[in-house]
């Protein structure tokens, strides 16, 4: 099961070969002005943003929940909380003989009992890696609710897990690549999602 | 892509190690918070087979485990029918037939682990056999001196001891070198075994010699139990010559740090003083050692092949 | 009247300097003629093209087991495996249970020789009693029993008084004594050659000197008594200079070496296959060599495979704990003939050292094609390759480190007295 918000290098397949059919959906202005947006969402349905506590899941939803944390700081003046939540611990499908995923950062400096926890992911499909995701955090205290901000809601939802805040809906088809990139490689410079198209191969 | 079994580190190379460093840093994290598990392993049954008695490893394996959900089983040789007499491949076949998820094997004769790894279709984690390697052991020490220092390459780093008995020496002497730093040993002519030059180490039988300009500083545990008077004539000789304690420590740099595998003669190659306090690590090793075999379970546990007797 | 015509072969004999394309005419247990084209009327004809034809091997140093533990091996099943591997001759050792230091167990392992065995069997008895290294065994009645010669092998005799006095005694009978030459306290819990390969494995050290020592103890001792000393399984460089130095100064001594330590080094152990353990271990690539060069040079005078068998269920435990040794009978052939296709020693010579020396060591009849000799030959294919499966073998153990190898070389036809016990194709026929 691919994670669809790894960073694809650029372009180009994993052969090498320059991706069949690739588009750019969201550009960086495009990003920020979707998590903009999405903030304001967030102040207009939640009273108290000192209990707010913004928590990425990595790769892509670091970046992405540090510029929400920033618009929301811009709207209220208010520091929310930031934290990073790693699921690979919690996923699902840890089976069979080929090599474990590497695991990534977790930083969770605040508590988490009562506080409102803003879970931000890059792109919603299935909905697994939110499922872990909340599986993780029951583990850190207990929470008073969980909200969940998506970049890209992109379909094919297999478990009952509902977006609070979407940036952007992009219906498409299983055999498409949806992914959250750096433009220039990292994640810490512009960004862009990006959608390649597989041709019909089957994963 | 990583081997079925960690037997040794003369096996991996320097990026399959970097690999369960890095793994070993974030399970650090889990053992930081409140509650100190995860459901990783959840479901997985991992079997500690220890014909060695040993409380500080297994333990050590023992909490590993179960911080990742697994179902831990202890076999130690005492308890069950491992005796002399039934033959390591029998014993592979029981195992086997439990469908364990991993088998962390730890046996006084080298080469065992290997000899199980080659029967069976379940991972085998290798927790120390003879005088061969303890790769967690030195999996752990790398990640110490990683913190401690930033770094392990360009370190010079110097193992005193009963190098000739030890398998945490070699583990090491491979591990430090195939991660950039410098190894010496320095120990009692009796006590170097033969052609250890050959695996790229610079020997030494003086201490202050060999202490010259270390970062890091390994003091093995002699077993007095054996030794004395066939390898060293005595103890306090040994203690005198070759104990480390802070005013031999002068020795090395200013900044060098003193591991030890555990468990510690204090008094006789440690100090007390270097047992408890900076520059000596030994409880951060302790700690770190958890947060490696959370590490080396996830990455090995489960990864069973599809017929035992694994690869050609 | 039963006569065999061994047709087209190469013929080596080294007691008559003949290595000729020659036929050979066996007639009522004995060698008839050697010579060109014989065509006799009435002889079973044994087709050798393409083979050589040479007196049959004696193996110096067996462990048949019998009696005490037939489940390993007996007469009869190592008799077989000797029949296979082109020996018409093998003499055992005493390390049995009981101990052969008595002629009550001499003449029951003869006994069960004479009913059971295809080849010649020449008991060595032990030279102390109980193996126990303090009081000298009964020499003339076990030899007057048919012991050929005496050793402690298996162990050695570390009180230096005692082995004075054995060797001295030696000369009663005129017998060879045979040493198995490792210092006990040197070798300590050794189990692999002490060296770089004994680190790595991380597995206690039996160094060269444990050899060395003894050897050296051993030579001064056969110079000061006069006494026919036969050092066993030699596998180290050190022990072969003082051999070839004490023969120099006229020490009436005599060697062997095994085929394994004439081919494999420590590194075969390096993945902890107890196959690979035995006494003395496998040393390093400069012993070998130096044995090489011993054997091809005459300081090391034949090659011997201390045949010693042991069940699966003992050899499958770790490596400290697994018995020393490997079987070797079915194998010898191949893996010494190594030397010769390495070009370190003719044809000729190499029969020598697995034949004809052998017998003249052990003051047995043997070794030779020439008229009137007995009629114990083998014919050896050379080329001919096969692959070992220790479990399709004649030997009941298993415990070879060439189990599943390719090997080139092989005993296609096995006679002795007269008869003919083996063929490759057809099995051991006695």
């Amino acid at each position: 099961m691919a994670n669809d918000s790894a960073v694809e290098p650029h372009g180009r397949t994993a052969r090498g070969e320059q991706a069949p059919r690739e588009r750019v959906v969201l550009d960086d202005v495009g990003i920020r002005r979707a998590l903009v947006r999405i903030a304001h969402e967030v102040v207009e349905r939640n009273e108290d943003l000192h209990g707010l506590y913004v928590v990425g899941i990595p790769n892509g939803g670091v970046p992405l929940a540090r510029q929400l944390a920033e618009a929301l700081r811009e709207i209220t003046g208010i520091e929310v909380a930031v934290g990073i939540l790693d699921t690979t611990l919690y996923r699902d499908d840890l089976t069979g003989s080929g090599e474990r995923p590497p695991l990534r950062r977790t930083e969770m400096p605040s508590a988490v009992d009562d506080r409102i926890v803003v879970l931000v992911d890059d792109v919603f499909s299935t909905g697994r890696t939110v499922r872990a995701a909340m599986d993780a955090l029951m583990d850190f205290g207990r929470p008073r609710a969980v909200q969940v901000v998506a970049l890209v809601d992109r379909g094919h939802r297999e478990l009952p897990i509902k977006i609070d805040y979407v940036g952007k809906n992009i219906p498409t088809s299983r055999h498409e690549r949806v992914v959250l990139r750096g433009r220039e490689g990292s994640l810490e410079g512009p960004l862009e999602v990006v959608v390649h198209d597989e041709g019909g191969r089957a994963r | 892509m990583m081997g079925r079994d960690l037997l040794g580190i003369e096996d991996l190379d320097r990026e399959h190690i970097e690999r369960i460093l890095e793994t070993a840093k974030h399970m650090q994290e889990v053992g930081r918070r409140d509650v100190k598990k995860v459901p990783t392993l959840r479901g997985r049954t991992i079997i500690n087979l220890f014909f060695e008695p040993s409380t500080r490893t297994r333990t050590s394996f023992e909490i590993a485990g179960k911080r990742l959900s697994a179902d831990v089983v202890n076999f130690s040789a005492s308890s069950s029918s491992l005796t002399k007499a039934e033959t390591i491949l029998d014993t592979a076949k029981t195992l086997d037939a439990m469908d364990a998820d991993a088998v962390v094997v730890r046996h006084k004769v080298a080469g065992v682990p290997k000899r199980i790894a080659d029967a069976l279709a379940a991972p085998v984690i290798n927790a120390g056999d003879g005088a061969h390697e303890h790769p967690t052991q030195a999996l752990l020490d790398l990640l110490t001196v990683w913190e401690e220092k930033g770094r392990v390459d360009g370190l010079s780093v110097t193992i005193v001891g009963d190098v000739l008995h030890s398998r945490v020496a070699r583990s090491n002497i491979y591990g430090f070198q195939k991660l950039g730093a410098e190894v010496r040993v320095a120990a009692p002519p009796t006590m170097i075994p033969a052609g250890v030059e050959s695996l790229g180490v610079k020997v030494f039988t003086s201490l202050r010699e060999a202490l010259d300009g270390a970062d890091v500083v390994m003091v093995l545990r002699i077993q007095h139990e054996r030794l004395q008077g066939a390898y060293v004539p005595s103890i306090r000789e040994y203690a005198a010559t070759f104990g480390v304690d802070r005013a031999k420590l002068r020795f090395a740099k200013d900044d060098a740090i003193v591991m030890h595998p555990g468990p510690i003669n204090r008094g006789v190659e440690l100090s007390h003083d270097l047992a408890d306090r900076r520059p000596g690590v030994v409880l951060d090793q302790v700690r770190n050692g958890v947060a490696l075999r959370m590490a080396v379970l996830y990455l090995y546990a489960g990864r069973r092949d599809p017929r035992p007797g694994g690869d050609a | 009247m039963s006569r065999i015509w061994i047709h087209g072969g190469r013929v080596l004999d080294p007691g008559a300097g003949l290595d000729a394309r020659l036929d050979v005419l066996l007639e009522d247990g004995r060698v008839a003629a050697v010579g060109d084209d014989l065509a006799p009327v009435g002889a079973e004809r044994v087709d050798a093209a393409g083979c050589w034809v040479a007196p049959g091997l004696v193996d110096l140093h067996t462990h048949l087991r019998e009696p005490g533990q037939e489940y390993k091996e007996d007469i009869a099943s190592g008799g077989r495996a000797a029949a296979a591997g082109g020996f018409t001759a093998v003499a055992c050792m005493a390390n049995t249970d009981p101990v052969n230091d008595d002629p009550s167990v001499t003449d029951f392992i003869l006994d069960r020789a004479r009913q059971d065995a295809p080849v010649r069997v020449y008991p060595v008895a032990a030279a102390t009693r109980g193996l126990r290294g303090e009081t000298m065994t009964e020499m003339a009645a076990l030899a007057a029993a048919g012991a050929v010669a005496f050793s402690d092998d298996g162990r050695t005799i570390m009180d230096s008084g005692v082995m004075r006095r054995v060797l001295e005694y030696s000369r009663l009978v005129g017998a060879p004594v045979i040493v198995h030459a490792e210092d006990r306290t040197l070798v300590g819990e050794g189990v692999v050659n002490e060296g770089p390969v004994s680190t790595r494995l991380g597995l206690p050290g039996n160094p060269a000197v444990a050899e060395t020592v003894c050897v050296a103890r051993d030579l001064m001792l056969a110079e000061a008594t006069g006494a026919h000393l036969h050092v066993g399984h030699v596998s180290t460089a050190g022990a072969v200079e003082l051999i070839r130095a004490a023969r120099a100064r006229g020490v009436h001594v005599t060697a062997e070496v095994t085929p394994h330590h004439l081919t494999l080094t420590d590194e075969a152990t390096l993945g902890y296959d107890t196959n690979t353990k035995m006494a003395p271990p496998l040393r390093s690539a400069a012993d070998v060599r130096a044995c090489r060069a011993a054997l091809a040079d005459g300081t090391l005078d034949a090659v011997a495979t201390d045949h010693a068998p042991h069940a699966v269920h003992e050899k499958e435990v770790d490596f400290a704990e697994a018995p020393n040794g490997i079987i070797g009978l079915e194998t010898a052939i191949p893996v010494a003939l190594d030397l010769v296709r390495a070009g370190e020693i003719s044809p000729l010579e190499w029969v020598r050292r697995m034949s004809s020396n052998p017998a003249r060591i052990l003051n047995r009849p043997g070794g030779r094609l020439a008229a009137g000799a007995p009629a114990d030959v083998v014919v050896i294919d050379p080329e001919r390759r096969w692959t070992y499966d220790p479990a399709k073998g004649f030997s009941k153990s298993r415990n070879s480190p060439w189990a599943g190898q390719p090997l080139v070389g092989r005993a296609v036809v096995t006679i002795v007295a007269g008869r003919l016990v083996y063929h490759v194709d057809r099995g051991v026929l006695a």
